[in-house]
């Protein structure tokens, strides 16, 4: 399947958003995720299915004004 | 100091709140928000760099939570459906922490703001449960409306954002001044220490500031004018100036002089 990924397309198997957080190496970092314009909440990552098509925007903190 | 002032649920005994952008590293950024006394630090929320550097400091790190109290921003967002999307990331990034910034961006030339987007925003996101302090111009008209819709302080600038030109609008800041209710904090204009005591000296709650800090020669000796200029424009304030006179008024008694 192919999704968006913080505007990047990328090709993967059918995973989980815990799945996909692990494959990026972004376990345990302090991040947020939205998938097609919704919050997942954290204890939802797991339960969170992703489709071909989908959209992610997997954000954190930054220094700003 | 024991002057307190309070933004909807939270209580700060800071008076200057400041940004996190602009600083050589999270070293320096550290150093400077806790040289500058504040409570209140503002972030921005962006898309995470995927695949690159895993192991890169996180700003959570250094402005830990625990300490300060993070105040989300929704700049870079040009539209209301933005920022409520960006607001909504940040509380989940902070563990349902709802005190946001909302800014919504007209364009990059003045990064004035755009009330219309920010008006609605404003709406959603007070009906979503956010406790809003919201950047604006300076039209006491808008920042009425803003306190209408239930905002927790509104923000009007004093000069563009990393101007550093300083309160280019005292009239209107008085005139909000006087015709909100809710916090009033300058956000965006000030240039140096003078600048900061200015607005507080007009009555303003709070002086939100990042690039005067940050893109001064020595941003740590800086934090510390800041925080000092803050609490002396507040104690100015309290103290009541005296009133301009137009002649001299000698201080040293006119009678019993030599002759």
């Amino acid at each position: 399947m192919q999704i968006e990924v913080n505007g990047k397309s990328e090709t993967l198997e059918p995973m989980s958003v815990a799945e996909y957080l692990a494959h990026a190496d972004l376990v345990g970092k302090r991040i947020a995720v939205e998938h097609n314009g919704e919050i997942v909440p954290k204890s939802q990552f797991e339960h969170v299915e992703l489709r071909d098509g989908d959209r992610l925007e997997i954000v954190h903190a930054i220094g700003g004004g | 100091m024991s002057d307190q002032f309070t933004v909807g649920s939270h209580t700060f005994q800071s008076r200057l709140l400041v940004g996190t952008g602009k600083y050589q590293d999270l070293e320096e950024t550290g150093r400077a928000i806790s040289e500058s006394g504040a409570d209140v630090v503002t972030m921005a929320v962006r898309r995470t760099n995927l695949g690159q550097n895993p192991n890169e400091p996180n700003l959570l790190d250094v402005i830990s939570p625990d300490t300060y109290v993070l105040l989300p921003n929704t700049a870079g967002c040009h539209t209301a459906d933005d920022a409520v999307r960006t607001c909504r990331l940040a509380r989940e990034l902070l563990d349902g922490h709802t005190l946001v910034k909302l800014e919504v961006i007209s364009n990059s030339r003045t990064l004035y703001p755009d009330v219309v987007e920010t008006l609605a925003a404003a709406k959603t996101l007070v009906a979503e449960g956010f406790e809003v302090m919201v950047y604006t111009s300076d039209d006491p008209l808008i920042a009425q409306q803003l306190e209408a819709i239930g905002c927790v302080a509104v923000m009007p600038l004093g000069a563009p954002i990393g101007s550093g030109l300083g309160l280019q609008n005292p009239y209107n800041i008085r005139e909000i001044l006087e015709t909100v209710s809710v916090p009033v904090i300058v956000d965006a204009g000030v240039g140096t220490a003078s600048d900061a005591t200015v607005a507080m000296e007009l009555g303003c709650d709070g002086v939100l500031m990042n690039t005067a800090i940050a893109e001064a020669k020595d941003p740590i000796k800086m934090a510390r004018a800041m925080r000092l200029a803050i609490e002396s424009g507040r104690l100015a304030f309290e103290a009541g100036r005296m009133p301009r006179k137009r002649y001299a008024d000698a201080s040293s008694p006119e009678t019993g002089l030599i002759e």
